[in-house]
């Protein structure tokens, strides 16, 4: 309980965690799919909040963690021309491909820079018209209506030089897929709130029907994910299985819809693989044909590269709730934030990654330990 | 970078046929694009992720989300460089 105090509202945290102690009566799994509810949840300590036998297991929701090795290499290959000014968010800087980073590549004399909005790569098109302006599209539902804007300003304004290497996933087709997998534990989801403020959530309806599994969209403060947490176990407890919204002070069913008519006039459904996961059917965006002369892939000849992550990396098990960060033998040893290995490790939002800034690495250094037993008992 | 970050809309204009505003996060004043919520006026609080405004919420919730994203070591995009039009003047700090 010591982290209680440490809540805006501990008296309400602890009602609430009361309350779920109250009606479970059996033990449940729940995913949550947001990164940022991962790293809010590790942070707060609220999976060991929890009463025992209600296990929070983290879901495929960082973007920078699931964009596939092969992508970045494809990344990589284009920042390193000559002739290309290559832009993407910070947080895809340091994320290591197979060879280096774009930190590195930046250090050799490569044009990289880290923009704020997707909309910044038309200023530096237009300060540099014998550049190739190349913007790394990566991202949930969330970003997608800020990269689908450039692409359809681009088109707009006939900046030719500005083209996007897409590798944006979607959330629904990657809880289908873990619910489909025969290994599958997880029982209910936490729904990730601001992937469902642009969406809405009608397209998670289907998807609770078919498996019979209470999503609920939930915010990613501490208070939030424990009322998430209580309202999917109210529903797994009395056998409901529905679309709930705990976060209707930020968003509704429709989600935004200016944002959305955007997005499908500039992107389409298409196959995409995910780090750690493989190919998942239909679960991510790719560029309309209208808009393939700011498509980056068809510009660049960047050949399909061949990776190989390490064997030891657990990463795919942990996106899809099988395994925890503990399971793996390499955690917080040769995979550690300046070295990862794998999807898990390569971002804060990363359940691997947020487990070790906060120290559960340490944790399991001690519980490894052997104890030690004394004439007073186990010390 | 799946976190949208809330702020105050301090200024509206039009820049290249799309609606724009200054927003203020913290200490940091920062441009978003309104085209996905038009409607908003200055004063209000939005949720802006990477540049874009993508709903708008209250004083209250906007204080608690900032607060906590704060903590969370979350707010990191806001200092990304800002990028100057060729030619235009430069931004009083």
């Amino acid at each position: 309980m010591k982290y209680l105090d440490e809540y805006r509202d501990g008296k309400l945290a602890a009602k609430i965690v009361d309350e779920i102690r109250r009606i479970q009566t059996k033990p449940w799994v729940i995913m949550e799919v947001c990164g940022g509810q991962t790293h809010s949840i590790v942070k707060h300590g609220i999976d060991q909040l929890l009463p025992e036998g209600i296990e929070l297991v983290h879901g495929p929701g960082c973007p920078v963690c699931v964009t596939p090795l092969e992508m970045i290499d494809k990344a990589h290959a284009i920042a390193r021309r000559p002739d290309v000014i290559f832009c993407s968010f910070g947080d895809m800087l340091r994320v290591p491909g197979s060879e280096g980073d774009l930190f590195t590549i930046k250090s050799l004399g490569g044009d990289v820079r880290v923009v704020y909005s997707p909309l910044d790569c038309l200023k530096i098109a237009r300060a540099n018209p014998d550049k190739k302006v190349v913007f790394f599209a990566i991202g949930f539902e969330t970003t997608a209506p800020a990269n689908a804007m450039l692409v359809h300003c681009a088109k707009e304004q006939g900046a030719k030089n500005v083209s996007i290497l897409v590798s944006h996933v979607l959330v629904p087709p990657a809880i289908a897929s873990i619910l489909q997998s025969p290994l599958n534990r997880v029982q209910g989801f936490l729904g990730p709130g601001h992937v469902c403020a642009v969406m809405g959530y009608r397209e998670y309806e289907p998807i609770s029907a078919r498996f019979k599994v209470p999503i609920v969209i939930t915010g990613f403060e501490p208070l939030d994910l424990l009322q998430g947490t209580l309202m999917t176990i109210r529903q797994l407890e009395s056998g409901r299985a529905e679309v709930e919204n705990e976060y209707s002070r930020v968003l509704d069913r429709d989600g935004n819809k200016p944002a959305q008519k955007l997005v499908f006039s500039v992107f389409e459904i298409g196959d995409r693989k995910w780090r750690g996961v493989g190919s998942i059917p239909k679960s991510g965006y790719k560029l309309r044909w209208e808009y393939r002369e700011h498509d980056a892939e068809k510009l660049f000849d960047v050949k399909e590269i061949d990776t190989k992550e390490p064997d030891i990396c657990i990463s795919g098990l942990i996106l899809k709730g099988i395994k925890k960060p503990h399971d793996c033998p390499a955690f917080g040893k040769e995979c550690n934030p300046q070295h990862p290995l794998g999807a898990t490790m390569v971002s804060a939002e990363g359940a691997c990654a947020a487990y070790y800034a906060y120290g559960r690495h340490l944790e399991r250094e001690k519980r490894d330990q052997p104890t030690a037993i004394t004439a007073g008992g186990v010390a | 970078m799946c976190l949208a970050i809330p702020g105050k809309v301090t200024e509206l204009y039009d820049k290249q046929g799309m609606r724009m505003a200054k927003v203020q996060f913290g200490g940091i004043t920062r441009e978003a694009c309104l085209e996905y919520v038009p409607e908003t006026t200055v004063g209000q609080y939005v949720l802006v992720h990477v540049g874009f405004a993508i709903s708008t919420v209250d004083e209250e919730e906007a204080k608690r989300t900032y607060e906590l994203l704060e903590q969370m070591d979350q707010l990191t995009e806001l200092n990304a460089p800002v990028v100057e039009e060729i030619g235009a003047p430069k931004e009083k700090p």
